[in-house]
């Protein structure tokens, strides 16, 4: 059996009195590609941004490679994330610079690459998701939203992670650029040998860079399996869910 | 329906808890700012945010304030025929109190606001948490270099504030009251000692830090979407206001303790 890359044990986290997660269990194998479904307001983003460390657990435990980093602070959170890439839902460049320096952010800024090398392996980051050198030089506000989120793409491979987070990848696209941004995801993925989890509630997406799926239902993990069979799961919720039916156990979210 | 004390006791907690926050903020800021590693063109940039393109303001307020101040001095002291002092409490009050609060409370309204609008759109589009998954603190690449810049370039834009401040009175006394240029400008000098500069700038060191903490702090805590950011926007100039004229107000009692 191989051990898990990220791991997450009863994660629990509440706001106020309301409880988003209620005991997540989930792991990701080394060059696994995960996804989990779940509609809004189900806790995949907050399940993702515990994994991520950008918020504490209530309760539960984040193992990383066999590392317990459920409240891990300075050196041993930079290592881990120097590992972990993160395709943000809107991308999340920094308006205020250029696409090549948020590619190479990372290298400048936390690798003390310098900035003639560190433009080099933008650009060259940037032609690996199909974008021109030209592009490089434009401010994220001047590109439009499929080159965001290529770019974005392109700065969580940059540093060769083991782990990339990819949170809602084609929300927003139209069909065509989307397919053409899960095609990036899974080259880029399967290229660098990551592990990937992505979260998403755009089942096309799912069940074409997903080797198993899971289900996040009210703040819990309901189902698991591999992408193939997320038709036929059995499962009710799931069924409901993966064929858009407002009538089934899960209420509309208006 | 809740009785009033209680109405006054959670009001009273949630004033407690928020200056709590802040404290803990404001010394997680200045462990940023006070320990490697620094981000050179950050500091440089917000430097020319903060100080360059504040000139204009700074320096057209300087010079009404000034010109009022001298206004309004000869026209008390005419009342006593005590008319050759304009030039004395002109420059008193411009380098010990109004060149420094008018230059802070106008950057109270250009900066601190344009820091939290700016810090709380990165919050609410994902950028700082972008910026922390990236292994860049949020401390020591956003808040500290604006922190570092406010705390340089303030006493910069005071000391010109002075000076122009000290010029409107000028202006105004020479050309509108027939005072004498010369004599005017000597009683000012002869008057104005070094402490009194030195008052007023090192109360621009601390309004420079609360002016980028505030806008640091409450576009931290923004909430989504462009009310979240108003919101904070406008927290942060209201809390940066009174807190600069209470700190002024604590400067002003101690230096006079002191007998600076």
């Amino acid at each position: 059996m191989t051990a898990s890359l990220l791991k997450l044990e009863g994660v629990e986290k509440s706001f106020g009195p309301k409880k988003v997660l209620r005991g997540v269990d989930i792991d990701v194998a080394p060059g696994q590609s995960l996804v989990i479904i779940g509609g809004s307001g189900s806790g995949k983003s907050v399940m993702l941004k515990n994994a991520l460390g950008l918020m504490s657990p209530d309760a539960g435990r984040i193992v990383f490679d066999g590392q317990d980093v459920t409240n891990a602070k300075g050196k041993t959170r930079e290592a881990m994330r120097a590992r972990i890439g993160m395709l943000f839902q809107a991308g999340a460049l920094f308006d205020s610079l250029t696409v090549w320096e948020n590619v190479a952010f990372r290298l400048i800024n936390s690798e003390g690459m310098s900035r003639r090398q560190a433009r080099e392996r933008a650009i060259e980051t940037l032609k690996k998701v199909r974008l021109g050198a030209d592009v490089g030089g434009l401010y994220p506000a001047e590109i439009s939203g499929g080159m965001q989120k290529r770019v974005s793409l392109a700065r969580s491979i940059i540093s060769e992670p083991d782990l990339i987070f990819f949170d809602e990848p084609t929300t927003g696209l139209d069909p065509i650029t989307a397919d053409a941004i899960n095609d990036l995801i899974l080259e880029m993925v399967r290229g660098l040998g990551a592990a990937a989890v992505t979260i998403t509630h755009d089942m096309a997406s799912a069940t074409k860079i997903a080797d198993e799926i899971a289900m996040l239902l009210d703040g819990k993990i309901i189902w698991r399996g591999a992408a193939k069979d997320v038709y036929s799961s059995g499962n009710e919720y799931v069924d409901q869910f993966v064929n858009g039916r407002a009538e089934g156990p899960i209420q509309p979210a208006i | 329906m809740q009785n009033p004390f209680q109405l006054i006791g959670r009001a009273v907690l949630g004033l407690f808890a928020e200056i709590g926050r802040l404290a803990v903020f404001s010394a997680q800021v200045m462990g940023a700012a006070f320990t490697p590693r620094w981000y050179g063109g950050q500091i440089l940039s917000q430097m020319v945010k903060i100080g360059f393109y504040s000139l204009p303001v700074v320096g057209m307020s300087a010079v009404f304030i000034g010109a009022a101040l001298a206004l309004n001095i000869y026209e008390g002291g005419s009342r006593y025929g005590a008319e050759q002092f304009v030039p004395s409490i002109v420059v008193l009050g411009i380098t010990r109190e109004l060149g420094v609060v008018i230059t802070g409370l106008m950057l109270a309204g250009r900066v601190t606001a344009g820091i939290a609008a700016e810090i709380g759109a990165m919050r609410v589009t994902e950028q700082i948490d972008a910026l922390e998954t990236l292994s860049a603190s949020r401390f020591r690449y956003l808040y500290a270099p604006r922190f570092i810049a406010a705390l340089i370039t303030l006493p910069m834009l005071v000391a010109l504030a002075d000076i122009i401040g000290v010029m409107g009175g000028w202006l105004v006394s020479v050309y509108g009251l027939d005072f004498d240029s010369t004599v005017y400008l000597r009683n000012t000098l002869d008057f104005v000692t070094r402490n009194d500069i030195l008052a007023g700038l090192i109360k621009a060191v601390v309004f420079g830090g609360v002016i980028a903490i505030m806008g640091c702090y409450q576009g931290d805590r923004s909430q989504a979407g462009a009310t979240g950011v108003g919101r904070a926007a406008t927290l942060s100039m209201v809390g940066a206001a009174v807190l600069i004229l209470a700190f002024n107000y604590i400067m002003s009692t101690i230096f006079v303790e002191i007998g600076l």
